[in-house]
């Protein structure tokens, strides 16, 4: 119970932060992702008693976009990057070592909660493709013999 | 920071701007856009801080964005008083050092400069600026001018003027570079309707990929009954591999905001909101900060140049949909719903973000307008091709030599691009095709390279102008394998509203994947035109209604790689996965053994010194032997 009180504090204060109308779902909804890493269920069953939206609504929003998640992801955000540049240069070659090397397939949370593999629609690097981001940095230029180690560094 | 209300404080600002970019002191500009940093400007930036402290030098240490030529960052300015500004491309932390040490002798000995700068252009404050007087220095003679550099000669600058050549953050220099003084000229000697008129005769068209009359979209929206009426500016820039959008907001936010301001006056808006892509996180920080900056010193609020004049703006962060970059499903998004387009017919300009009237245009033809305004829609119109004036910005990605963005006038030949200012294909492979237009375009073969880029001549020849990415590809990318990435990435975009669009693409992405997986079927080329067909005449949005350009055009002028694929189970690219080998030739192979130490599945044998052999039962084909291989030994086929 004590959880729960906490959780309906933060959704609170982001809620406070832009407002209770429709028009700032997707902002308090990005915040909720950020202090949470996902959506929780009772989070959003919250928002809804604060926010002038149907949870019906608030529910399609929030599978409705990419940026948001219903699951918790890891610690690390792994992401490939599927732009036009880095699909030609070879992502797809490095979306699968890293399935392999993480043993997890796109989408998924490895077992120890370090890294959520996904893959994201271009990050606008295409100078430096293919790039892979990992907790907000980006590597350029990579083969897909780095990123064993790229892991490494993540891990310790 | 003081206000600015007057033409006297605005020259104020440009002064300062002006001592802030040519000072008298020495002064460094490394460039950290989004790129920039990636490749590493942020540890080059530190180092030569630490370094400046330690030896205590009279130094003025700046950021700047970048200007273009990615492949060569980091990049980092050097501008001595009374010397050329000299750029060194691919420093690193290492060389801050040596840099320092040959900035502080006056010297080129240790590094040498990539190119130099002899003069910058100040267009409303005194025209061009030469650095220094008289001849360059002799020890400087050697180094190109920024106009020899073949990425550069033939570039026309007027979306992307100022990005790289001011600190993003500084209003003062963007003042000094001519800013804000379209604005209060408009503001202060313009009648609305004049600057809607001066907008319809540069004849810009909107840079997102539509390319509709900027000037006469601003027009129906002033026309549009409404109290109330909304400036939108798109920077949710979704097309793969286009990021022009990207590096305006982050190296010239001032531009695309005080565009706005222009527009919003001529339509006779209060509000207005930028719209910016998630994976952006440094153009929403710039962004915001220039927007803070402005309603500071009464740019944006109330009673802008005390004309009576309000108007402010909000950001608003997408949240990962490519379909928003769709001007209704945009709206949508600012509504706080899903990005779900609606019907065509109901325009934007009278009923747009809720129900009112809304101008949208994205990122690129809002950082034109200041330009169009200080020298006039006739200079606009003379620059470029008849119907598609002025010049367009292009991300020149893929398999090419000179990585970057560049700005050309609209119309430059399309051989000009790839071979001059990109500077041809790497490792000498061969030209195979460009991709324009993103997801929504097509491709365009070797044969038309001749084909001069507007927005009309792309369209003939099957393809578009898009937000002006384009991916060059060689004789390694297989069409087929295109064609089935794009289609797969707009069956995970798509809505799902409309049911063509949703199931149609699904259907086009299983039968491409099956082409791709050597079960291609006689008579599957011809179902995909069907079908392509039957999902452009059945979407309400663009996206649908272009969904199936990108097989189209290839198979237009690729057909016989489909063809390869279905009835010789054949992939002549070498690219798809199921109908390729990976083998070693004996003749080559020296034995050096990195193969098999780089095979992750361990299914590469040989001794030492002798040639090494695939076990092709037990090769996931993976290619990590192939890019280790130095001989070129392992083939692929």
């Amino acid at each position: 119970m004590k959880k729960d009180k906490t959780v309906e504090k933060q959704v609170k204060e982001i809620v406070d932060r832009y407002g209770a109308e429709k028009s700032s779902l997707i902002a308090i909804l990005q915040d909720m992702q950020g202090a949470f890493g996902y959506l929780p269920k009772d989070a959003l069953i919250f928002l809804n008693e604060v926010v002038d939206v149907p949870l019906a609504r608030i529910y399609e929003v929030a599978t409705f976009y990419n940026a948001f998640s219903l699951t918790p992801r890891g610690k690390y955000l792994v992401e490939v990057c599927a732009g036009t540049a880095c699909h030609v240069t070879g992502a797809l070659t490095l979306m699968e070592r890293l399935e392999r090397d993480l043993e997890i397939r796109c989408g998924e949370t490895t077992g120890d909660g370090m890294f959520t593999l996904e893959q994201v629609r271009c990050l606008g690097c295409c100078s430096l493709a293919p790039v892979m981001r990992i907790g907000g940095n980006i590597h350029a230029y990579l083969t897909q013999d780095e990123i064993p180690k790229i892991l490494r560094n993540y891990r310790q | 920071m003081s206000k600015i209300k007057t033409l006297d404080d605005l020259n104020q600002a440009g002064k300062r701007g002006l001592a802030a970019l040519i000072p008298s002191r020495i002064k460094i500009m490394v460039g950290m856009a989004t790129s920039g940093i990636a490749s590493g400007a942020q540890e080059v930036y530190n180092a030569l801080e630490a370094e400046i402290k330690e030896r205590n030098l009279d130094i003025i240490l700046s950021r700047t964005a970048s200007m273009g030529m990615d492949c060569m960052e980091p990049l980092v300015d050097v501008l001595l008083p009374g010397k050329p500004r000299l750029a060194y491309s691919k420093m690193t932390a290492k060389k801050a050092p040596a840099l320092l040490d040959q900035v502080a002798k006056g010297t080129i000995e240790a590094i040498k400069p990539f190119y130099r700068m002899d003069e910058e252009e100040f267009i409303v404050l005194g025209g061009a600026k030469r650095y220094f007087k008289g001849a360059a220095p002799a020890y400087l003679r050697g180094i190109p001018t920024i106009q020899e550099i073949p990425f550069y000669k033939k570039q026309v600058k007027i979306a992307t003027r100022n990005c790289g050549l001011i600190d993003p953050e500084s209003l003062d220099e963007y003042i000094a570079k001519g800013g804000y003084f379209s604005l209060y000229k408009a503001l202060t000697g313009m009648k609305p309707e004049a600057i809607v008129a001066d907008v319809i005769a540069s004849g810009l068209r909107g840079r997102g990929g539509g390319g509709f009359r900027t000037g006469l979209k601003w027009k129906s929206c002033r026309d549009a009954e409404g109290e109330i009426k909304y400036v939108i500016c798109n920077g949710d820039e979704g097309d793969p591999g286009a990021y022009m959008d990207r590096s305006v907001m982050e190296g010239d936010p001032h531009s695309v905001i005080e565009g706005m301001i222009i527009g919003a006056f001529a339509i006779g808006s209060h509000e207005g909101y930028i719209y910016v892509r998630n994976e952006y996180p440094l153009a929403v920080k710039n962004l915001a900060f220039a927007i803070a900056k402005a309603r500071k010193c009464g740019l944006l609020g109330k009673n802008i140049f005390e004309t009576g004049f309000d108007f402010d703006i909000k950001i608003s962060k997408g949240a990962g949909a490519f379909v928003c970059g769709e001007s209704t499903a945009l709206m949508a998004s600012l509504e706080g719903a899903a990005g779900e387009p609606r019907a065509k017919y109901i325009h934007t300009v009278e009923h747009g973000l809720w129900d009112r009237p809304s101008n949208l245009n994205n990122v690129e033809t809002w950082a034109n307008v200041p330009a169009i305004l200080t020298r006039g829609g006739k200079w606009f119109a003379g620059i470029g091709a008849k119907n598609s004036t002025g010049t367009k910005v292009f991300s020149l990605v893929g398999k090419i030599n000179n990585i970057g963005l560049v700005e050309v006038p609209m119309g430059t030949p399309l051989k000009d691009i790839v071979y001059e200012i990109g500077g041809g294909i790497p490792g000498g492979r061969k030209f195979k095709a460009v991709q324009t237009g993103g997801p929504s375009g097509g491709c365009i073969p070797e044969k038309l390279i001749d084909l001069p880029v507007d927005f009309d001549e792309l369209r003939k020849a099957g393809s578009m102008m898009g937000s002006g990415g384009m991916i060059i590809m060689d004789d390694r990318t297989c069409m087929v394998d295109i064609a089935h990435y794009f289609i797969e990435f707009l069956e995970s975009e798509s809505c799902g509203k409309c049911v063509p669009c949703r199931e149609g693409i699904r259907r086009m992405k299983d039968i491409l994947e099956e082409i791709c997986a050597g079960k291609g079927q006689a008579g599957d080329i011809e179902l995909l035109q069907e079908m392509s067909k039957a999902i452009i005449d059945g979407s309400l949005c663009a996206l649908g209604g272009s969904a199936p350009n990108p097989v189209l055009s290839t198979i237009q002028y690729f057909r016989d790689e489909y063809e390869a694929h279905i009835s010789e189970k054949r992939c002549p690219a070498a690219v798809c996965k199921a109908l390729i080998a990976y083998s070693i030739d004996k003749k080559k192979c020296t034995g050096c053994g990195v193969c098999r130490k780089k095979c992750p599945v361990k299914c590469i044998t040989g001794e030492k010194k002798k040639p090494h052999v695939i076990d092709r039962k037990k090769c996931i084909k993976c290619g990590a032997c192939y890019e280790s291989c130095k001989f070129d030994a392992v083939t692929v086929k």
